[in-house]
């Protein structure tokens, strides 16, 4: 019993990193309908950013801080440079951009840091705490998680331009009519998409080291936390990553084993997709034809 | 006679093929222009073109600057609201939220605060339902809502696309009523498209026959409304 209540808790920390990750998903899908694939190279990205600002001696909050806004700023860099020349194309095309996107971050990173792993610290001391069931740095994600959640919360249901973000991704051709500026309110989905991945990637990178391809397998559970909770919901989002976290967790330890454990992740992409597409939160699309 | 919209050889469409012929009509100023036309003839296409939702040839001028180049945002901004066919609801946002946005652009916040006053006391079945979800509300609420969110833009024009399709006769005459006294009581200047050409002529000055593509009668609207061709076709009687 007692390990099971430890893999449960340490399932919640892990989710907390794939529900960080599902929230930058949704961000992008709310307003394009896609599901950004680079989304976890960018991540990966950033947090190599907040490892040369380290390096150069910034304090770690200041590091996240700055990481947090250039990584905001090259989001809206890349829906105005790559994304925004492709938008009225095939969305098979736009698939495509986007795993351009993924390999040129991925190859773009290696190049720089070389694959060589790097260690990359944890803002939160050591040790354990609730009698040694979860870290520190495990607790300290979950509350990440949480704030992110809340400010995103904060900042769509009551601020003017969360209202006309959300606007615009319902209905682009209203949001025109009332002088929203749909373009600019895309380009800041990708800001905000980045900012948030580079949160998952500052948190997961001290459990899972530094190395250019360390968001892979992050990136799939969080894409099934986001289609579990349901990819157009937030909230939704967030529930689903945590849930894929236990899930992971337990059928690691107690039926797959820890080498499938990524099975799980592609089992449960499949299932919901097969039996519910909308996910457990997600609103069913209904088109009258 | 000044007119705060004019046109002139207006040609606009979707894809390689032309809707509109060049068309030319104007809306005076604080005054009120109905476009008639049967279904197909391009009077959507017109509003659309107006408010820069497709890219038109021709020449637009709005208070006297032209507008025919500019984005559909920077057409809004200047003063343009446009109730679309369709009313154009935000249907998952609240009525409070869809009206919230019409007034986006704005920097008054009391005249804002005013704003939403003004539309409850045109519309209090809004003010009832404020918290509720858009999508939710009737056809006859939904019309009601979408002009309201065009008149927190503050518009020196309102563009309104049939605002009778699908109503009761009654919410019609409503609709119809309120627009007149928007236009009398505060000057807002209206561009109409409408196929109830009965009610649309009571309410306009100006009146343009439309058919495909082409202006075929321009006028007064008591000359149309007593032209024999346009009582035959449009009026039934």
């Amino acid at each position: 019993m007692e390990a099971f209540l430890h893999q449960v808790l340490s399932g919640l920390a892990t989710g907390g990193i794939y529900a960080i990750v599902a929230l930058a998903l949704v961000m992008i899908y709310q307003a394009t309908h896609l599901v950004n694939f680079a989304q976890g190279e960018m991540a990966m990205f950033s947090t190599y950013l907040a490892w040369t600002m380290i390096d150069a001696g910034l304090p770690y909050w200041g590091a996240f801080a700055g990481t947090v806004a250039l990584s905001f700023a090259l989001g809206i860099a890349i829906e105005r440079i790559v994304i925004r020349p492709v938008g009225n194309a095939p969305v098979l095309a736009v698939v495509i951009v986007f795993i351009g996107l993924l390999v040129i971050l991925n190859s773009v990173a290696g190049w720089i840091y070389t694959y060589t792993i790097k260690s990359f610290p944890s803002p939160f001391p050591g040790g354990s705490v609730l009698g040694g069931y979860l870290s520190r740095h495990e607790l300290g994600v979950m509350g990440v998680t949480l704030g992110v959640l809340l400010l995103l919360f904060l900042f769509f249901r009551f601020t003017p331009l969360g209202l006309a973000m959300r606007a615009a991704a319902q209905n682009p051709v209203s949001s025109r009519l009332v002088g929203i500026r749909v373009g600019w309110m895309l380009a800041l989905g990708w800001g905000l998409a980045a900012a948030i991945g580079a949160v998952a990637g500052m948190m997961v990178a001290p459990i899972v080291f530094l190395d250019p391809n360390m968001m892979a397998g992050i990136l799939l559970y969080g894409f099934a936390g986001a289609l579990l909770g349901g990819i157009d919901n937030p909230a939704g989002a967030v529930a689903g990553g945590l849930a894929v976290g236990v899930l992971e967790n337990l059928s690691g330890a107690y039926l797959v084993g820890t080498e499938l454990k990524l099975t799980v992740a592609l089992v449960l992409i499949v299932g919901v997709l097969v039996v519910r597409p909308s996910g457990l939160f997600g609103r069913v699309l209904v088109n009258r034809v | 006679m000044t007119a705060i919209l004019e046109v002139s050889g207006l040609v606009a469409g979707y894809g390689a093929a032309p809707v509109l012929h060049g068309l030319d009509f104007a809306v005076p100023q604080g005054g009120v222009a109905t476009i008639l036309g049967a279904n197909g003839a391009g009077k959507t296409t017109t509003l659309r073109a107006v408010s820069g939702l497709i890219r038109p040839a021709g020449e637009i001028r709005f208070a006297g600057e032209r507008i025919d180049r500019l984005s559909t945002e920077d057409i809004a901004r200047r003063g343009i609201a446009h109730v679309p066919d369709g009313r154009g609801t935000f249907v998952h946002l609240s009525v409070e939220e869809n009206l919230r946005l019409g007034a986006y652009t704005r920097r008054d916040p009391a005249g804002v605060a005013r704003d939403f006053e003004r539309v409850f006391a045109l519309f209090p079945v809004l003010q009832e339902r404020r918290r509720q979800q858009a999508g939710t509300l009737s056809g006859g609420e939904q019309q009601m809502l979408a002009i309201s969110r065009a008149l927190m833009l503050r518009p020196r024009l309102l563009l309104m696309d049939e605002p009778s399709f699908g109503l009761a006769p009654l919410i019609v005459r409503e609709i119809f009523r309120i627009m007149r006294a928007i236009n009398a009581e505060e000057g807002v200047a209206i561009l109409l498209v409408e196929q109830n050409a009965g009610l649309a002529l009571e309410l306009a000055s100006q009146a343009y026959l439309l058919e495909t593509g082409r202006v075929v009668v321009a006028g007064s609207a008591d000359a149309l409304g007593a032209d024999d061709a346009v009582r035959r076709s449009y009026l039934g009687y």
